[in-house]
């Protein structure tokens, strides 16, 4: 039996098949429960209870959710662009699912350990756009093609700022594999080995271009319901909209698991002695979310003037004056290597 | 062969994605009119197409967008291969990150970041 999963090409196959059928299920439905504690913080904040009818405390709300979407029209609009229409929130679902492939989450428990697997994530995430893109202009209406522009403007704007921050860290290890640069991170002190402290600003810069990149209030402007109703998302119903959702939240899943990987260590234990796996990096990965969902909470959104300013004349010169810095750093060994961690990780 | 398990996946995400599409279209009860299919507005009908003319400041982030991520494209193998290129290395690419920075300093100059 072990063989025919190691030796022949359809055993290889169906053992691959069954990885990415593994971590698409427990993404996903770890993202129903996601949706759900999502509502349940933001309606503790606001003092409310939240949804609880479905299941005990409300715990199957999403599901519910899940089987009222899918008995639901699919209502394409008459000018709409039919095959783009439709292709368009299939794009959103496929590109952060497939950004899953490289993520590890454990030490090994990777279904593709790549060596470019940042600039692979990078990559993909730039793809999304085309996602919002695609749907707002194939509506043909308004509302969503503003929206769209918008929500493109923004993404972009804020993938620059990412890509600086994630270059400083490749300049701290060496490597672009996410396995080196956890371990990279690895160290006597525990947490404080962790790439936040030397990168110290860079953590808040990559949050806040996290929640902009991902379209998450403060900066959810192209669903500014006030003036654009839903954004791009207008002219969707039923699954296609569905798609739009889990392709939205399952980004911000995947940058709760990057800022985890790139500064909070990954699957490392913050206390040394106590042994290091998975449960850290699902703790890590939450904790992240939770100020995800405070964030929506608590802070105001965002003007469009005021959030390309930040963007554009604070973000991408702090980013880029870091990556000088750290470069600086690593290239005379200042602060006893903190900066230049090749020898552990690369 | 690394890269198999993740075309894989691209096949599985397009299968999921398209199921889900299929669900909805073959479950659901399908019944369009003209009112349902008319794209939105506020009250009355959409009188013009919809792709009309826009700001042409989305097109300048479009521009300044490409230079800065093809830059950082150009940082990604720098970085990597940090520890093996020594001084030369290092100060080259700071001397590009200089004239970068000064083409950044005359967009601002000249309010391609504006926006009010």
């Amino acid at each position: 039996m072990y063989e025919f999963f190691t030796n022949t090409y359809f055993g290889i196959f169906l053992f691959i098949l069954g990885q990415c059928l593994a971590v698409t299920v427990c993404v996903l439905i770890s993202l129903a429960f996601l949706m759900y504690a999502d509502r349940k913080i933001w309606a503790a904040v606001q003092m409310r209870k939240g949804p609880n009818v479905v299941g005990a405390f409300g715990l199957l709300q999403s599901f519910a959710d899940f089987l009222k979407y899918i008995v639901k029209e699919v209502v394409i609009p008459a000018g709409a662009d039919k095959p783009v229409f439709l292709l368009a929130p299939l794009l959103a679902f496929i590109l952060p699912v497939i950004s899953w492939a490289v993520i590890p989450f454990n030490d090994g428990w990777v279904i593709s350990n790549l060596n470019v697997a940042i600039l692979y994530v990078f990559a993909i995430g730039s793809l999304e756009v085309y996602g919002v893109i695609m749907g707002g202009w194939a509506s043909n209406s308004k509302y969503p093609f503003l929206g769209s522009l918008r929500s493109a403007a923004q993404m972009i704007s804020y993938e620059v700022s990412i890509g600086f921050i994630i270059v400083g860290i490749i300049l701290s290890t060496g490597s672009m594999n996410f396995g080196d640069i956890v371990r990279a991170q690895d160290g006597n002190f525990g947490l404080f080995n962790w790439y936040w402290l030397p990168h110290f600003p860079m953590v808040f810069l990559f949050f806040i271009s996290a929640l902009a990149e991902t379209n998450r209030p403060p900066f959810d402007l192209p669903e500014a319901e006030a003036e654009l109703v839903a954004g791009y998302q207008v002219e969707y119903s039923s699954t296609p909209f569905l798609l739009f959702m889990i392709g939205e939240l399952m980004a911000v899943w995947l940058m709760c698991a990057l800022m985890t990987l790139l500064f909070f260590g990954g699957w490392l234990s913050p206390i040394p002695g106590i042994s290091d796996g998975i449960l850290w990096f699902l703790v890590k990965m939450f904790m992240v979310f939770f100020m995800f969902a405070m964030v929506k909470a608590i802070v105001p959104r965002y003007r469009y003037d005021q959030l390309m300013r930040i963007g554009w004349k604070i973000f991408l010169p702090l980013s880029l004056a870091w990556v000088v810095i750290v470069g600086l750093f690593a290239q005379y060994g200042l602060f006893a290597g903190a900066y230049a961690r090749w020898t552990v990780g690369g | 062969m690394q890269y198999l398990p993740i075309l894989i996946f691209l096949g599985l995400a397009i299968a999921l994605g398209l199921i889900l599409i299929l669900a909805a279209i073959i479950v659901a009860v399908s019944n369009p009119d003209s009112e349902k299919t008319s794209a939105y507005e506020c009250g009355f009908n959409a009188f013009d197409d919809a792709r009309m003319k826009f700001d042409v400041r989305f097109y300048l982030v479009a521009i300044l967008f490409i230079i800065f991520d093809l830059e950082v494209a150009f940082l990604f193998p720098w970085a990597v291969s940090f520890k093996d290129i020594g001084m030369v290395g290092f100060w080259s690419m700071m001397v590009f990150l200089g004239v970068l920075t000064i083409g950044f300093a005359y967009e601002w100059k000249k309010g391609a970041l504006e926006w009010d």
